[in-house]
């Protein structure tokens, strides 16, 4: 059998039975919403933004094990940095589970998410809560979807 | 390869499964290993796998006699006309329709419905006028009658089911009202296995002066149609999910409406007479036929009705009900489990939730394991809303399909909920 406990490595079924900054917050300034129509998952992430840093970071929803703990993870990750860090920090996340020579550095907690880059059909469900960090980030009002 | 034995307990052996079992030699992708295991397919609601003899009905196409239909004088072009229209007739037999030329080649069912809503539908339907669907519809018998309301003015509507995913029938004679231009529904339901009781649905909606269009998509691979014993108007359905190949389907239409329907699009074929100021359409079934037409896909799903109906759906559908149900016992009794779709009459369709776990990580863990079933909402959006799931993992079942492959995926099953519940 296929090794699957790269995918699904102990921290992300943590994160999964447990999400960090599972709530919403009340004093958010940027919400999205993000929906993976291919399985049902959905996901609303909240932002506050103090002198373009975020201050605090949450998300609500439901999802698949990879969807939930990515987002969890994400959660945890992106205090304190900029839009512009968050940017660079997501083109790499996004790097490392579809690129064949990923560029992993700087991504500390995040790499155990790395097992993705094996199931193309995956990819959606990790980078769904990142594209609707981006899109509360940049204000869009609306509804992002993986499509 | 090993095949999957026969003999697991609380399946009875009745006689007429050794031969379907031998039946999985002709399915040449059965044998192929998937991440180290033996391919165990039990996704065939979605697509059904080939067997040998619709390959090579296809290859022989190109091999012997490739060339355009309907339009050369020459040998080949009347070899492959021939073909091409063999395969009319086979289907017209298959559905037992009274014409061959009430059988329209299309790319699919999804195909099918949209030239009904706009050939059919467009030109008559008035503002406040109705179309009648149910609540268990795949997509693509929805959103072309949404596309059709849009463009007239009329209203949809849909039949609701209860709990067990069955059409609440006093709910569908009461909404067929004297607005009502068109029921649309399933025969069989992708996301629940439901067979609806179309017979007599049919009868209502023509008590009252409605035609009746039949998505027979999930249902031609299972069992026998008969389109003028049921009476429908139009009956739908695509070659992929009954053997053949992908990229052509099937339109059966009474002649009375068909002729009366202008054609869906313009093109080659489907005109007798050109002029750069008047066109002269073509007669049945070519002027819903414009341009070259997929002319081995049509041989391929001649080859493939030839292969079902030489089985027979009597011992296909003994072998896929006792399936369905060894199946649907042995993942009920899993912890968490809930089955969605628990309709009296079902076919061919497992459709279920695990506690806690999501079916997309299920469909993943059981594709590590050589397992493909489909998970998320089977372009049925309304049914995941109905049960209130996100999405659901779908094990979906073929002739070729055994107890023993039911067994590794409950084993599967398992492993995942020591994984991931
Ligand atoms: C009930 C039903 N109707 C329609 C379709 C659409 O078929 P196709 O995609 O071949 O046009 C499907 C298959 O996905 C189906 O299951």
């Amino acid at each position: 059998m296929f090794d699957l406990r790269a995918l699904y490595q102990e921290v992300i079924i943590d994160h999964n039975r447990h999400p960090r900054n599972c709530r919403r917050l009340d004093s958010a300034d940027r919400i999205a919403e993000g929906y993976n129509p291919l399985c049902g998952d959905r996901l609303t992430v909240y932002v506050k933004v103090h002198e373009g840093v975020v201050e605090d970071v949450s998300f609500e929803g439901s999802g698949c094990a990879i969807s939930v703990a990515s987002a969890s993870l994400m959660t945890e990750h992106i205090k304190g940095k900029t839009a512009h860090e968050v940017d660079q920090l997501f083109a790499r996340f996004r790097s490392m589970v579809t690129d064949a020579t990923p560029t992993e550095e700087g991504l500390g907690k995040l790499e155990v998410l790395a097992g993705v880059r094996e199931f193309p059909a995956r990819v959606k469900c990790a980078t769904l809560a990142w594209h609707t960090l981006k899109s509360a980030l940049s204000n869009e009002h609306s509804t992002v979807t993986t499509e | 390869m090993s095949v999957p034995s026969y003999s697991i307990t609380a399946v009875n052996d009745a006689d007429h499964r050794p031969e379907l079992a031998a039946r999985r030699q002709d399915f040449p992708i059965l044998e192929r290993c998937v991440r180290g295991q033996p391919l165990v397919y039990l996704d065939n609601a979605a697509t059904t796998q080939k067997p040998r003899a619709v390959i090579e009905a296809m290859a022989r196409y190109y091999r012997e006699c490739n060339s355009n239909i309907h339009r050369g004088v020459h040998t080949l072009s009347q070899e492959a006309t021939e073909r091409f229209e063999e395969a009319r007739v086979k289907v017209q037999r298959f559905i037992h329709a009274a014409h061959s030329h009430e059988i329209i080649f299309v790319r699919g069912t999804t195909e099918a419905i949209n030239l009904v809503a706009q050939s059919y539908g467009r030109p008559q339907l008035k503002p406040k006028d109705e179309i009648l669907i149910t609540a268990m519809e795949h997509h693509s018998n929805i959103v072309p009658w949404q596309l059709l309301c849009e463009q007239t003015g009329a209203v949809l509507k849909a039949v609701p089911m209860n709990d067990a995913g069955e059409l609440l029938l006093d709910e569908y004679v009461r909404l067929l009202g004297s607005r009502t231009r068109m029921l649309a529904l399933t025969h069989v339901s992708n996301a629940l296995g439901t067979i609806n009781p179309i017979g007599e649905m049919i009868d209502h909606a023509h008590a009252h002066g409605v035609p009746v269009l039949v998505d027979g998509a999930q249902a031609v691979a299972h069992m026998p149609v008969d389109v003028q014993a049921l009476d429908c108007d139009f009956y739908a359905f695509s070659s992929h999910k009954l053997f053949g190949p992908t990229g052509i389907g099937v339109l059966y239409g009474k002649t009375a409406l068909l002729e009366a329907m202008p054609p869906y699009q313009g093109g080659g074929d489907m005109i007798k007479s050109v002029t750069l100021t008047k066109t002269q359409f073509n007669d049945l079934p070519y002027k819903f036929e414009a341009g070259t037409p997929h002319i081995a896909g049509a041989i391929g799903l001649g080859a493939a009705l030839d292969y079902v109906q030489e089985i027979g759906f009597e011992p296909i559908g003994r072998h896929e009900h006792e399936l369905l149900r060894y199946a649907s016992d042995r993942v009920a009794s899993l912890h968490g489990a809930r089955i969605i779709g628990t309709a009296r009459e079902k076919a061919s369709v497992l459709s279920f939730v695990l506690d806690g776990i999501h079916p997309h990580d299920l469909g993943t863990v059981l594709d590590c394991q050589g397992i493909a079933i489909r998970t998320g909402h089977h372009c049925a959006m309304p049914v995941m809303e109905r049960f209130h799931v996100p999405a659901t993992a779908r094990a979906s079942f073929a002739l070729y399909n055994t107890p023993g492959e039911a067994d590794r995926l409950c084993a599967a099953l398992r492993d995942a909920q020591r994984m991931l519940g």
